[in-house]
């Protein structure tokens, strides 16, 4: 759903003069079900993990309630009506939305995430993807500042994950799945999370400024990333459980703050 | 500790939404100085009533709370100064920044004597004058009458800090429950007092400037 929003914030950010609903309609449609798509996949692939981990034992799979069989249809099935929908729309932005489920399927899911903890850099790649490719689908091309808004969410994602990571670490250690924090401990995963958070916030005020948002707009932005800075910087001097949550679900809702934001601007 | 129920975020939200619109459209037409000090007054007051809808009214024991706390009404303090007193605003920013230190180096070394004896004539000093500064602008009749808002915001921040500044310090004016249970809805009559007065009652002719 986030990332269903910052398509729609791309393509906002691109200010066209004119908009079409069936344009809106189609990158809201072909989005979810290209990011639905691989949500599925990634569940048809992890289903054995996720039947070990306390998180994810009561999906739909690993209880039986849906067949693998038929979550991989449905997840063919939503990538490649999503994909061909982007396709028809617009190339380019087709080519950005199948590089999107690529890089978070193939790459991610089945290369490289029970190999490596820095897996999850490429988890914020296919998760940059959808705000540029709204954005291209808006101008007809790629530009520094869909550049910038993809590298605010590369930036948020390791803050989301690992947070996230550390919370359930001793799932993803039951699972065998390389994390951050198992490989390289707490402190450094704290650390990158801080330092991701700056460059979230940094990429983000950088792209408000390119799209020419209204001072009140950027304060606000401002305000929204120095509470991110200050969570981080919180968790990083004094770590806590509740302050690791506190900043996994802030930097959720500053995400989609900033997005939204963006979106309210054009308006 | 009481668990927040779905009215208390439901308030909180209505308090967050208030506040992100003071700081995207409720600023304009300010100087520098004003501007910066209102968006760090209520760009507080809009990350916590996020981390409060986020975490509960576990998110009150951070140590950081008090000083937080405090840079609210200082930075209202220094923004009405700099609208209202201009000559003054120097010395306005100068003297929130000297009080600032003031409240966060006792509460960072664990001194609970001295952080009080700070905290009590910072928040006094503070609210005092976010309170009388519209009263005298009105009065004068150099504000129109709905600017006395923000004197209430300013009343119901000094309590709200008030409030918190005792609980935290293990002397509670109130019982914590009692304090939790009015935390919320007073956190959205501060800031929309706040927003409504500065949108109703713009300044007309500033003091000394």
């Amino acid at each position: 759903m986030l990332l269903l929003v910052t398509g729609l914030a791309g393509f906002a950010s691109a200010r066209c003069p004119v908009v079409h609903w069936t344009t809106l309609l189609g990158l809201a449609g072909s989005l979810f079900l290209a990011i639905g798509g691989s949500t599925v996949l990634n569940m048809w692939h992890d289903r054995d993990i996720d039947s070990i981990m306390l998180r994810t034992c009561n999906r739909p799979l690993p209880t039986g309630r849906v067949s693998p069989h038929e979550a991989l249809l449905l997840g063919i099935a939503m990538s490649a009506l999503g994909v061909g929908w982007a396709l028809l729309l617009q190339p380019l932005y087709g080519l950005i939305v199948f590089a999107g489920l690529f890089f978070d399927v193939v790459i991610y899911t089945l290369w490289l995430k029970r190999r490596t903890p820095w897996a999850v850099v490429w988890g914020g790649v296919s998760g940059g993807m959808p705000v540029l490719a709204g954005r291209a689908l808006g101008l007809g091309s790629v530009d520094w500042i869909g550049v910038l808004l993809a590298l605010a969410v590369l930036f948020w994602i390791p803050t989301h994950i690992l947070t996230f990571a550390m919370r359930y670490d001793s799932d993803y250690r039951r699972a065998g799945v390389p994390t951050v924090a198992s490989v390289y401990g707490f402190r450094t995963a704290r650390w990158l999370v801080a330092v991701s958070s700056v460059l979230a916030a940094a990429a983000m005020v950088a792209a408000a400024v390119g799209i020419g948002m209204a001072w009140g707009y950027l304060r606000l932005l401002a305000v929204l990333g120095g509470g991110l800075l200050l969570l981080a910087a919180g968790t990083l001097l004094r770590p806590s459980e509740n302050g690791n949550f506190g900043l996994f679900k802030y930097a959720s809702v500053y995400m989609l703050s900033s997005m939204v934001a963006v979106m309210l601007e054009v308006l | 500790m009481r668990a927040l129920r779905p009215a208390d975020r439901g308030l909180l939200l209505l308090a967050a939404l208030a506040a992100a619109w003071q700081i995207v459209v409720g600023l304009e037409g300010q100087g520098t100085l004003a501007t910066v000090s209102y968006t760090v007054a209520f760009g507080i007051l809009l990350v916590a009533d996020l981390l409060l809808i986020i975490l509960g009214f576990q998110a009150l024991d951070s140590p950081v709370v008090v000083i937080l706390s405090t840079a609210i009404p200082l930075g209202l303090a220094v923004g009405l100064t700099a609208e209202h007193v201009p000559a003054q605003a120097d010395l306005a920013a100068a003297l929130a920044v000297v009080a600032l230190v003031a409240v966060t180096i006792p509460r960072l070394a664990g001194w609970r004597r001295a952080g009080l004896a700070t905290l009590i004539p910072v928040h006094g000093l503070a609210g005092l004058w976010i309170v009388g500064l519209p009263v005298v602008t009105v009065v004068s009749g150099r504000q129109p009458v709905p600017f006395l808002l923000v004197a209430l915001g300013g009343g119901l921040i000094g309590l709200g800090g008030m409030l918190l500044a005792f609980l935290k310090a293990g002397r509670p004016i109130l019982s914590q429950p009692a304090i939790l249970s009015l935390f919320p809805s007073l956190l959205l009559a501060t800031t929309v007092a706040l927003v409504s007065g500065f949108a109703l009652g713009q300044p007309i002719l500033s003091i000394g400037g």
